[in-house]
């Protein structure tokens, strides 16, 4: 009984989800490799690449020198040839190295070329802060690269997303961005909270970009939420649940292309937005989706909050990053204050 | 010289208790005393200490994520440094910074936590001295794993083209992470990068402190009489991991005992007591390091963490007025912050 229940339906963490979507795609196509630092021997810093070197090889899963311009234009170029390689930034604060292949090449050369050229790439990097890492390795920006045009943008919340969505990306005929989130992976050394970890299929299964996801239904606030801070929505939600607040969370899932059907709907239901990001207040996601809000859904719209990171750097000091990163008090008072 | 390099040994090893400190039996790196990731240099000591010893406090230096054998041989203030590693309000950066961004003006040091990123503002810090017609010098510390970034190339392009008064060191630890260095370049002799470029380049292929001294006289001489910047990469030992909680899997037992088995605070004892240097003061020398870095650790933690309002500041030098959100505006405070 306890096997079969294993076997229908099986827990895995992030980074085991994520992993078995790549080895599957590479079992398949031998045109799918994956590039990047440490990967083969040391499996990902994040665990993003575990075991994988080990099934398909130094050739196939590339361990290469620190030259992100180098090998991250590389995967340009392969992709291109036709190719469909996996490139891994390891941290994507470290994106300024090589930002130049990326939004002028990677992101552009489809459009540029009039279509006849075209960049099945996927280019995956780690994201987030909570463990004090810092100004240098601790930020998300999904707003910079939901910002820039010809990239989509996915950004994964549960292991049940990061297979599917995986799967899409690296079969899609385009650029994509694959942000997880480090506090989400599942690391021994970072323990994530209790919600990204799911059940997965076995079978390969895609999750079509552009479709959000509605993690709980409420008729009282909308809190449009990705990454790790859908999980502290939910925390948030629960909460607000005793004192009779019905919030409805919305996992973006991902942010190009954007399930404006799915924000406008909620908001038009709830009339109250709180926009929550782990990403820099100004010029952002939240700026993004209230703007959205307001533009299409203003009749509907009491009251709008953000919820971001405050236009600071990342400090590195535990009461500096806590005062920075919204936490899930931070979500329980903008959504109390979008009800007054 | 053996003074900086004893103490910045015993300073990992202390900093890698406290770290490891509510961290066990389960690694959390959440938990314990210091907070984020922390990456110590034991077996790097020689370059540090033989380079900086031809060093004033107006010469400048870049540093890497792994910085702090040359922050104690660069003369940073051992117990602001201990504080902000340890994420206090009196450190260096009150707190903002952490272990790979110690600032500390006074001596014209810095570190930052991106690969090779240091070398083009050592670059910097050479042109204005260039052009003040002082004869500072700047230094750029970086790792092997550095060598193949943009940054460290075009810095030793324009370093050489305009025939600024820097020293690039590589200090050769043989590993980028779990990267060993014959798999990431054809080039064992990194300092044959130099020719390239028609800049001065040499190897110390060991890291006995006295020969890293020679090579870095003949280095920041070369700079501050004008002659232009030399790339001196010095053959160091990883004796921990890339970063603490790095259980090396990857890498084989006998190259960490080979790398164990080489130490060059032992080899520089052997050459001063040819000298004449006595085992008590040796001992001596040893003793008073040690008291320094406890003494600097105690202090540390005595120190209060910063109140979250901090968090606020510093953004800018000048601060703008305005914005509709109390929080998110910056509060007057300005300390320079100018490397």
């Amino acid at each position: 009984m306890a096997q079969t229940q294993e076997a229908a339906e099986r827990e895995l963490t992030m980074s085991r989800a994520m992993v078995e979507a790549v080895a599957q795609e590479m079992r398949e196509d031998d045109d799918v490799f994956l590039m990047g630092e440490d990967v083969a021997d040391y499996g990902g810093i994040f665990s993003s690449a575990t075991d994988l070197g080990e099934e398909f090889g130094h050739d196939r899963v590339m361990d290469v020198p620190i030259s992100e311009t180098s090998y991250i234009g590389a995967g340009v170029g392969a992709a291109q040839a036709g190719m469909r390689p996996i490139v891994e930034l390891m941290f994507v604060d470290f994106f300024g190295v090589a930002m130049d292949q990326i939004y002028n090449n990677m992101a552009k050369n489809t459009y540029m070329s009039g279509g006849s050229v075209n960049v099945p790439m996927v280019l995956t990097t780690a994201v987030g802060g909570t463990y004090n890492d810092a100004a240098q390795h601790s930020q998300t920006l999904y707003g910079t690269f939901a910002h820039l045009p010809g990239m989509k943008v996915v950004v994964p919340s549960t292991a049940y997303d990061a297979k599917g969505l995986m799967h899409t990306a690296i079969r899609d005929d385009d650029p994509v961005v694959y942000m997880f989130h480090k506090r989400l992976m599942g690391l021994g050394w970072m323990p994530s909270p209790s919600g990204p970890k799911t059940d997965v299929p076995e079978d390969a299964y895609e999750i079509p970009f552009g479709e959000a996801d509605v993690k709980r239904e409420g008729s009282d606030v909308t809190v449009v939420t990705l990454g790790l801070h859908v999980h502290r929505a939910m925390a948030a939600a629960d909460a607000l649940a005793d004192d009779g607040i019905d919030t409805e969370v919305l996992d973006l899932r991902t942010l190009v292309p954007l399930d404006t059907d799915a924000v406008l709907d909620s908001v038009r239901k709830t009339g109250r937005l709180v926009v929550v990001d782990e990403d820099y207040r100004s010029f952002g996601v939240t700026s993004e989706i209230a703007a959205l809000a307001a533009e299409h859904a203003l009749d509907d719209l009491e009251a709008v909050q953000r919820v971001a990171i405050p236009d600071v750097p990342i400090p590195y000091a535990r009461p500096l990053e806590d005062e920075v990163i919204p936490g899930v008090d931070d979500i329980e008072a903008a959504v109390r204050a979008v009800r007054e | 010289m053996y003074d900086d390099m004893v103490t910045a040994r015993y300073y990992e090893e202390r900093l890698q208790e406290e770290y490891l400190e509510g961290k066990q039996p389960a690694f959390d790196i959440s938990a314990g005393p210091i907070p984020g990731e922390l990456h110590l240099a034991a077996g790097h000591e020689a370059s540090g200490a033989g380079v900086c010893a031809h060093l004033r406090d107006d010469d400048t230096v870049t540093a890497p994520h792994r910085p702090h054998h040359i922050a104690i041989a660069k003369g940073v203030d051992l117990k602001r440094m201990t504080a902000e590693i340890f994420g206090r309000e009196t450190g260096l950066s009150k707190g903002k910074g952490g272990h790979m961004h110690l600032f500390d003006p006074d001596v014209n040091f810095a570190c930052s936590g991106i690969i090779a990123q240091g070398c083009p503002p050592a670059v910097g810090a050479g042109l204005a001295a260039k052009k003040r017609n002082t004869d500072a010098v700047a230094v750029a510390f970086l790792g092997e794993g550095a060598i193949d970034q943009g940054g460290f190339l075009e810095s030793l392009n324009f370093a050489s083209v305009q025939n600024l008064p820097v020293v690039f060191v590589v200090e050769d630890n043989d590993w980028a992470i779990s990267m060993p260095k014959e798999r990431v370049t054809d080039v064992r002799d990194g300092s044959k990068r130099a020719d390239g470029f028609e800049m001065h380049g040499e190897r110390v292929d060991h890291d006995d402190a006295v020969d890293v001294y020679e090579a870095a006289e003949r280095a920041v001489g070369r700079a501050r009489d004008g002659n232009g910047p030399t790339l001196l990469e010095v053959q160091v030992h990883r004796r921990m991991g890339h970063f603490m909680g790095d259980a090396e899997a990857y890498r084989p037992e006998e190259d960490v005992e080979r790398h164990k088995a080489r130490d060059s605070i032992e080899r520089l004892a052997e050459d001063l007591r040819k000298h004449g240097i006595t085992d008590d003061e040796l001992d001596e020398i040893r003793e008073s390091a040690e008291n320094r870095v406890d003494h600097a650790i105690d202090w540390a933690k005595e120190q209060p963490e910063p109140a979250s309002d901090a968090a606020y500041e510093d953004v800018f030098a000048n601060p703008p007025t305005g914005g509709v959100d109390e929080a998110s505006s910056t509060t007057a405070a300005t300390d320079g912050g100018e490397e």
